[in-house]
């Protein structure tokens, strides 16, 4: 196993080196065969791990590669730890890369950049790699900010965007704030404990439980502060409350991209770390509590956004950022079982539902807004089967009598149960807050679905679709004339609260969608299995068996019994709502049309305020980015050249210039000045300590 | 290998070639100092290969009397050693980058180049107090020439700048150099670092090295020389400011101010953090706000040395050698960002960020060059940059929270000013025709990248190899410092631990109180 961990890790690393550094030399095809090549041999690699873990007792091993730094007492190397919690997340990574890597070959098939883009991808999945099978903390933040860079390299990948630059660089400074909270909780872990070690500090931490140690002035519980700090780390990386702007941006980014960083794998890198890290969490409860807080008030307020965006990838995007928010509520209750069971699942639904929003804008000619879509059921039935697949999935249909159901109905029954079974008042409020995002979960699933496959077709106020058909149809090209559609979504929020425009865009402007090609529906094909089986077959392992995890995350016992032990009406919750939700999207986006337009009418300032995201990207921009440059302008041009510069230099230079006119008939040259003082002073200076 | 005076001779030979350079033609000038650099090279590595780690403290040592108190005295440690490859490896490419861009008095400016070697090395080499104190202040002369020269049109008035700033501070060092030596009855460096002064004395004299020391770095308020000298300079010139002259007051610090007077430099440890933390807040804002690309790494590297400070006054192992790889990295890394800048001016001859954009379109193999050398100063994991950042705020965290967090947010500030210029350079649309017409890197400039490149990834997957040789030095001056070191804010107080898990389900009754576990919350 050895060998292969290594293989597993570093052919990634090597395909990205061999297609980034040999770009054109090395041609499209010659690129994209190296990096999938690397990635499929990768997965066939990881399975088999994965099944040893599933078949009970796998111990955890240590592969060392390199030492990296001793400094002092503080020493760490590069080493790759395999255990279950990375065994699921080897499979979970390899295999959705591998997918993505595939279905860009047919996604990205026109772009001029192709080995660029696929050196990134397997650069990435390089990082991802190295932050799961971290033995120390320091390793997990190389993985952690080589992820980083990957992303933002892949937001940006579009350069000549304004919009995808933007959006790279907030993704980079956002994720740099949770950052400074990581690594400020390694200074202190290292502090306290005296090492960097994932395992020492796991075993030494029930010890520090109780202890206090200073911070800011403040004398506070030592676990406490440490898990704050390094949570805060992972409410960078995974987008929760408050650092979650990044996400809906880095939607900028090419699609496939949003798949495997921003829905299956980077985003999840948080939750990984609490669940790696749970034993120290589980000593330190209002840092549990925090995250609790944090994972039940993020998958409500996310769920919110996402059931009025327009972008089918926003939409996506938001219904991440929610997602993420139950599994970290479900790590705070103490399921770190539910929690790792549902970014499993999630990483199958939510790759697939962005892999067939990709199938979807490459059959619409890059359009994302859902208001030109609709009909799309019988012009693209492959790519609808799949998205309907990750769409029962992530609304969690299934049937609890028979215990059978998509991959969402085991992990999200499995979490709100966990929260519910708690009992204590912040399992409460996580329990209510999920069930009320799960319904909105549903509404806003089924609202994608209906405008998108349902319907007549929108698609003739598409600029898009518009080029499309110009180049294609001349004749058709006065059709859709006179009625500019705004690109922007938050260009002048009033014109767009009626849901579907009603007539003025009707029609199909001549275009013909087309169903993607093989290399992407292949992708949608696997993982709509997933999407399908990945709750039922592994359910049993992940959420009741302490053999199967062994040791790798905090196994609660108790809690399991009481997840059981919860009332059937807490049990049926989950279908209830999603019902629910699945009812109010049809009524509105089926049965009754206008309805949406009505809703928003009658509640103008809310849909307002939650169409525009809360306006935490106004805030930030008020509170920050302008102080920011204020402030810089202020320290650069009155701080430095104003007063500095002033009084300083040019204030000396003004005495010596007076100086020198005075000593001018002694003295003719500027720096014989300067020579004169320095040899008065020195004659002084000698004086002055001969005596 | 025995006996053979390897010190002196790489002192000698860059003074050697100058000589040559000086009455030689424009292209013989050239080939002579790129030769003459590259032998210093082969002399530094042969240093490097003959240092007996957890030898001597004090190695290839040489002696000779001149005067009473002032000796041809050389000598290196671990510290020094680092410092001196440091500076032979960045001038061979100093050269190069100054192969086509100098086009008159060729000769005189390589000289001045290689005299500028000679006194580097002597800096660092130098164990005798005044024969230090020589080569630290001739080393102004060389770079006054170079920036009034051979600089851009405002060249004057950053000379004179420069020259004046580090004047005013060498002045007092000196006075108090003179004292020391009175007082302690030798001008021997290594001796003085176990002499211990009167701590009242201390007091004033460490004052006076750090007027020194501070303007070299150069620490906020006495920073501004450094962006005028910086884009007024010709790019070799900016390379060897920022790689080398900067890293003279770190050296300062660690050579004479710590081990010479340890209980000052704890009484004045909260200067040194206050100007640290203004340091990277101030300057990382001002270069986000900055058109200029020089002018722009310029601030930041006042903000990274702010960085270099902090570590060296945590007092502990982790500061120390933080502070000492935040210092080479700095050195590799900005002396590349500002070939990288100089790559472009030889072919635009602007330095403003916006008639640039979209190079990545024509030059890609300079955008990626261009990417790492970002990447490092951002200090991403896996790069030299963030060896040293890492080890220096482990270190300052030690003794004060709100230091590290200060100065951390250097690491999110520095983001947003790094990719902000990147995205302004290589990212976006060609705007300029002039721009999008550029040729990528040439053989030469690659010769230039390549081995900073190679160095920077290097350090930063495999620090041992720098943080061995001075690890004896660091453990010495650790010991050294530890009867003055501060105690740290973060002191931790075992208590009563609680052995159940937070979330502890038995029998259904909640887990132990959420709140009211922090005892004396507040208290000090």
């Amino acid at each position: 196993m050895n060998a292969n961990i290594l293989l597993i890790v570093f052919l990634p690393l090597l395909a990205a080196i061999i297609a980034g550094l040999g770009n054109r030399a090395l041609g499209n095809v010659a690129a994209k065969v190296v990096t999938t090549g690397a990635l499929f041999v990768s997965c066939a690699l990881s399975w088999p791990i994965f099944l040893q873990a599933l078949g009970g007792g796998m111990e955890p091993t240590v592969v060392p590669v390199l030492h990296w730094v001793t400094s002092g007492d503080m020493r760490f190397d590069w080493a790759l730890r395999v255990d279950t919690l990375t065994a699921v997340m080897l499979v979970v990574i390899t295999s959705v890369s591998a997918l993505v890597h595939l279905y860009s070959w047919g996604y990205m098939d026109e772009d001029p950049d192709q080995p660029r883009f696929f050196a990134y991808l397997s650069l990435f999945t390089f990082a991802m790699l190295m932050l799961v099978t971290a033995d120390n903390l320091v390793q997990m933040f190389f993985g952690w900010e080589g992820v980083g860079l990957a992303s933002y390299l892949l937001i940006g990948f579009w350069f000549r965007k304004p919009s995808a630059n933007a959006a790279a660089i907030k993704a980079f400074v956002v994720n740099r704030v949770g950052d400074l909270g990581f690594m400020l909780g390694i200074f202190g872990t290292f502090l306290v404990f005296g090492t960097v070690s994932i395992p020492e500090i796991l075993a030494a931490a029930p010890g520090m439980a109780g202890s206090t140690i200073g911070f800011l002035g403040y004398r506070v519980d030592t676990m406490d502060v440490l898990c704050i700090l390094l949570f805060i780390g992972a409410m960078g990386k995974s987008a929760q409350l408050g650092l979650h702007t990044w996400l809906p941006d880095a939607m900028e980014g090419p699609t496939p991209v949003s798949a495997l960083i921003h829905a299956a794998t980077m985003v999840t890198a948080g939750v990984f770390m609490v669940c790696r890290l749970s034993p120290m969490f589980e000593t330190a409860p209002v840092a549990l509590a925090f995250v609790t807080f944090i994972g039940a008030a993020t998958c409500l307020f996310a769920a919110t956004i996402g059931t009025t965006q327009w972008d089918i990838k926003r939409v996506i995007a938001y219904s991440t950022c929610s997602q993420l928010g139950y599994m970290f509520f479900a790590a705070g209750v103490g399921a770190y079982g539910a929690a790792m069971f549902h970014l499993f699942t999630h990483a199958f639904f939510k790759a697939l539902l962005f892999l067939g929003a990709g199938s979807v804008i490459h059959a619409m000619h890059h359009e994302q807004d859902m208001r030109f879509y609709g009909a799309l059921r019988k012009h693209i039935p492959l790519t609808f089967a799949a998205m309907l697949m990750g769409t029962l999935a992530i609304t969690g249909v299934g049937i609890y009598w028979l215990h059978a159901g998509f991959a969402g109905f085991h992990s999200k029954d499995a979490i709100l149960e966990a929260a519910f079974g708690r009992g204590n008042e912040m399992g409460q409020f996580a329990f209510w807050m999920g069930a009320f995002a799960a319904l909105l979960t549903s509404f806003y699933s089924w609202r994608l679905m209906f405008l998108t496959f349902w319907g007549k077709p929108r698609w003739a106020g598409s600029e898009h679709i518009q080029h499309a058909a110009h180049a294609d149809h001349t004749a058709h090209a006065g059709h859709a004339d006179g009625d500019n559609p705004p690109a922007q979504e938050n260009a002048g929020s009033d014109v767009h609260h009626s849901a579907p425009h009603p007539a003025a865009h009707e029609g199909t402007a001549g275009y013909h969608p087309h169903e993607s090609p093989l290399s992407m529906l292949i992708p949608l094909g696997v993982l709509s299995l997933g999407a399908i089986f990945a709750g039922w077959l592994f359910s049993h392992a992940f959420l009741d068996s302490a053999a199967f995890w062994n040791g790798s995350i905090f196994y609660n016992e108790g809690l399991i019994h009481a997840m059981h032990g919860v009332p059937l009406w807490v049990k049926l919750t989950a279908t209830v709502v999603m019902l629910l939700g699945l009812f109010g999207a049809w009524l509105a986006y089926i049965r009754n049309p206008s309805l949406p337009g009505q809703f928003v009418d009658q509640f103008r300032l809310v849909h307002r305020f939650v169409f525009n995201k809360w306006y935490f990207d106004e805030l930030y921009d008020f509170l920050f980015v302008r102080p920011a440059c204020w402030l810089g302008r202020m320290f650069w041009k009155l701080g430095d050249e104003g007063i500095i510069d002033r009084f300083g230099p040019n204030g000396v230079a003004a005495l010596v210039a007076q100086g020198s006119g005075a000593a001018r008939r002694f003295q003719s040259g500027y720096l014989y000045s300067y020579a004169l003082v320095m040899l008065l002073g020195l004659l002084a200076a000698l004086t002055w300590v001969m005596m | 290998m025995e006996g053979l005076p390897l010190l002196s001779l790489m002192l000698l030979v860059p003074l050697v070639g100058a000589a040559a350079c000086f009455f030689a033609g424009a292209q013989t000038a050239r080939l002579v100092a790129l030769g003459t650099t590259l032998v210093t090279f082969a002399l530094g590595l042969l240093l490097w290969a003959n240092f007996d780690i957890g030898g001597p403290q004090w190695q290839f040592t040489e002696r000779a009397g001149l005067a009473d108190a002032f000796n041809w005295a050389l000598g290196i440690d671990g510290i020094a050693l680092l410092l001196i490859l440091l500076t032979v490896f960045l001038m061979p490419i100093c050269i190069l980058a100054s192969w086509d861009g100098i086009q008159h008095r060729v000769g005189e400016y390589m000289a001045a180049f290689l005299i500028m070697e000679t006194l580097m090395i002597g800096v660092f080499a130098a164990q005798d107090l005044f024969l230090f104190y020589i080569f630290f202040e001739a080393g102004l002369i060389p770079m006054y020439l170079i920036i009034g020269v051979w600089g851009g049109q405002n060249r004057i008035y950053a000379s004179y700048k420069f020259f004046l700033y580090t004047l005013l501070g060498s002045v007092v060092m000196l006075v108090a150099m003179l004292w020391m030596v009175n007082q302690a009855g030798t001008s021997d460096i290594p001796s003085l670092m176990q002499h211990d002064f009167p701590a009242g004395a201390q007091t004033w004299l460490w004052l006076a090295f750090f007027a020194s020391f501070a303007v070299k770095m150069p620490m906020w308020p006495v920073h501004t020389w450094l962006p005028d000298a910086h884009v007024q300079a010709p790019t070799a010139g900016s390379v060897i400011l920022a790689g080398v002259l900067l890293k003279m007051g770190g050296y300062g610090f660690i050579r004479f101010s710590l081990p010479m007077f340890p209980e000052a430099s704890a009484q004045f440890a909260w200067l040194i953090y206050a100007l640290s933390m203004i340091a990277v807040v101030v300057t990382s804002l001002i270069a986000l706000v900055q058109h200029d690309m020089k002018k722009l790494i310029a601030y930041s590297s006042v903000a990274h040395m702010a960085i270099v400070t902090i570590g060296l006054f945590a007092f502990n192992v982790q500061g120390l050698e933080g502070a000492m790889v935040v210092m080479l990295s700095h050195g590799l890394v900005s002396g590349a960002l500002f070939l990288c800048v100089g790559v472009i001016y030889d072919r635009l001859h602007t330095r403003e960020i916006d008639r640039y954009g979209g190079l990545a379109i024509n030059m890609p193999k300079y955008a990626l060059f261009f990417m790492l050398f970002t990447m490092a100063s951002i200090g991403l994991p896996g790069t030299s940059g963030f060896v040293g950042e890492f080890l220096s705020l482990a270190g300052i965290y030690k003794i004060s929270t709100w230091v590290a967090l200060i100065c951390g947010t250097g690491i999110i500030l520095g983001a947003a000013y790094m990719l902000w210029l990147y995205r302004r350079v290589v990212f976006g649309t060609q705007r300029n025709a002039d721009a999008a017409a550029m040729p990528d890197l040439n053989a030469r400039e690659w010769a230039m990248l390549a081995p900073i490149a190679a160095a920077v990834l290097w350090m930063g997957v495999y620090p041992e190899s720098f943080l061995a040789p001075m690890r004896p030095d660091i453990a010495a001056l650790d010991a050294r410092l530890a009867r003055a070191a501060p105690a740290g804010d973060s002191q931790l107080k075992t208590g009563n631990a609680r052995t159940r898990p937070a979330n502890a389900m038995t029998g259904h009754d909640a887990a132990p109180g959420q709140h009211g576990d922090i005892p004396g919350e507040g208290a000090h």
